[in-house]
């Protein structure tokens, strides 16, 4: 019996979310008195293999064929399922990412697996807990048998890394043409150099009080400054000032990072439905009724044009000190 | 070209989340529903565009109790050609995929579309339990859909990225912001909703494999800590030495 967990990897690295995963893997492993397997799939040096010790695993199967190198969903669910049946898996656990929300049901149904999506924290007595409504609410989750997969929602778990280094098998994994269920063609990168912003943990958003594309300038340094990524709110994305992806709410991209910084926005229910589970809340806006003060931990009335620059400079002093 | 599209009732977006028996049961006194924004402004909307430039049919399926039938309404005054109402309760996505996949066994669908995920629970895998259960291919979180001769080309928006797509049909499609535009539905296409068949039809039977067995609300959010303006970088003392953020 084992718990085997998927690592996802990015341009031959290890993600964030691969050592997330594996840490709560290792912790569910232990409530039950598993072994722990991770498998990793695609491109991947020795050296970051062996570092998913750090997250408690000891033995990773590694299916190296570089067509794994990005996900299609059914190449990575028959490379999934070989792994599965090599490591003799009763648990799967995947984070609850682009590449986890789509393998994670194809496996349940092909080996007749309980699906757990989208969990916060480690079950207790059996109960696993998630966000509902939009982060409105939680839902205490009670999955039928004991043969889970489980898909681990992306920064809401605290982990600890420690020194530990796990041991690499090969995966053979036999794949042709047919495998792959769709043919991705070209990639383009929307990053910018940023961290993407599901994964980032701290963002900078702007709103309509910005009054215009061409003042983002401003927020674009203190994201800079802080190394946060930018985002915005609907309105703005939609009347074409910033692209779509950077729209964070209930329609656009649901995040929960560290910090939340939000400029100008004023905080429609929405909007906040789509960053309510950010630890940190700042806002700054020049109406002292905006909605978003009630949902923020700190709040600034005043001018973007004039408060921004001076946070700017302070994050630079503070970086200096 | 024959276009499935699933569709969810949920609460509205700015609907007061609260729950009764026990905390075991979402409150719905005084909550309006409507179609899942994912299910409607995107995969709806882009169907019935889809069938206004290349022809074809666009069909409505939801799994739920006769209540739902406003929402099926709404869906068919916008365009859809006809509905298939599951009568049941729905509990969990795997049982809603599981009826629905037999529904659309039946149906030989060239195009399968619903949305990312539902704005209730939150669950994103509903797409793909579909796929699997019917052996289609499954391109997930697509921000984009066009037809080509015989197969969608499609982006993808993930973690920072955009991937281009190009997938044979039969398929299965979850869609999320981009894809298409929020419509209202006219005068004309609510009175023709109305005449609109809805095949009301019996589960299968398949239970739910994870049920909620207690809702609670998250603890309410302390007061906002307010910085004055001309000491803007007070706010960053504190969010380094207080809140230990940055």
């Amino acid at each position: 019996m084992s718990v085997l967990v998927l690592a996802e990897c990015a341009n031959g690295k290890l993600k964030k979310n691969a050592f997330e995963a594996a840490a709560f893997a290792s912790g569910l492993a232990a409530q039950t008195g598993a072994d722990l397997v991770a498998v990793v799939l695609g491109s991947a040096s020795a050296d970051d293999l062996a570092s998913l010790g750090k997250a408690g695993v000891a033995r990773v199967l590694h299916a190296s064929d570089s067509r794994l190198d990005r996900m299609t969903s059914t190449s990575y669910t028959k490379a999934l399922q070989s792994a599965a049946d090599a490591a003799g898996a009763s648990i799967i656990v995947l984070s609850h990412s682009s590449v986890g929300k789509t393998i994670a049901p194809r496996i349940a149904v092909r080996r007749n697996m309980t699906l757990v999506p989208g969990v916060s924290a480690l079950p207790e007595n059996g109960t696993f807990r998630k966000s509902m409504f939009s982060g409105k609410a939680w839902g205490d989750l009670k999955p039928e048998g004991d043969q889970l997969v489980i898909t681990v929602n992306p920064n809401t778990t605290s982990f600890t890394l420690g020194d530990g280094v796990a041991t690499v098998e090969s995966l053979a994994v036999e794949l042709s043409d047919s495998d792959f269920d769709y043919k991705v063609k070209e990639v383009v990168n929307e990053s910018a150099g940023m961290t993407p912003l599901p994964e980032a943990e701290l963002v900078v958003s702007a709103g309509r009080g910005m009054k215009g594309p061409e003042n983002w300038g401003i927020i674009e340094e203190l994201a800079g400054e802080l190394g946060a990524t930018t985002a915005c709110s609907r309105p703005v994305a939609d009347i074409g000032w910033r692209p779509h992806h950077e729209h964070v709410g209930q329609t656009g991209i649901a995040i929960k990072p560290n910090l939340y910084i939000a400029i100008g926005i004023s905080g429609a229910i929405q909007h906040l439905a789509g960053v309510n589970q950010s630890k940190c809340i700042v806002v700054i806006n020049k109406d002292p009724e905006a909605p978003f003060f009630k949902a923020a931990d700190y709040g600034i009335v005043g001018d973007a044009f004039e408060v921004v620059p001076k946070l700017t400079e302070a994050v630079r002093k503070l970086k200096n000190s | 070209m024959k276009i499935l599209v699933c569709i969810s009732k949920v609460p509205d977006t700015t609907a007061k989340i609260s729950f009764t028996d026990n905390n075991t049961k979402f409150n719905e006194d005084k909550v309006q529903f409507i179609i899942n924004p994912y299910d409607e402004w995107y995969a709806l909307v882009r169907a019935l565009e889809l069938k206004e430039g290349a022809g074809g049919t666009v069909t409505i399926v939801n799994a739920g109790p006769a209540d739902n039938e406003q929402i099926i309404r709404k869906g068919l005054a916008l365009g859809a050609d006809d509905a298939i109402r599951i009568d049941m309760q729905a509990n969990d996505a795997f049982q809603v995929a599981a009826e629905i996949a037999a529904v659309a066994k039946e149906g030989s669908y060239d195009l399968i579309l619903c949305g990312k995920e539902t704005i209730d629970y939150n669950g994103g895998v509903f797409g793909g339990l579909l796929a699997e259960m019917l052996s289609m291919p499954y391109v997930s979180l697509a921000s984009k859909l066009d037809l080509q001769e015989n197969s969608l080309l499609l982006e993808r928006e993930i973690e920072g990225e955009k991937e281009v797509i190009e997938v044979a049909m039969p398929c299965v499609v979850s869609a999320q912001k981009g894809m298409a535009e929020a419509r209202i539905p006219n005068m004309r296409g609510i009175l023709a909703s109305k005449s609109k068949p809805v095949a009301v039809i019996t589960p299968s039977g398949t239970t739910a494999r994870v049920p909620v067995a207690s809702f609670s609300l998250p603890p309410e959010k302390g007061a906002c800590k307010m910085v004055d303006a001309d000491q803007a970088e007070e706010l960053i003392r504190l969010l380094h030495e207080e809140a230990k953020v940055i």
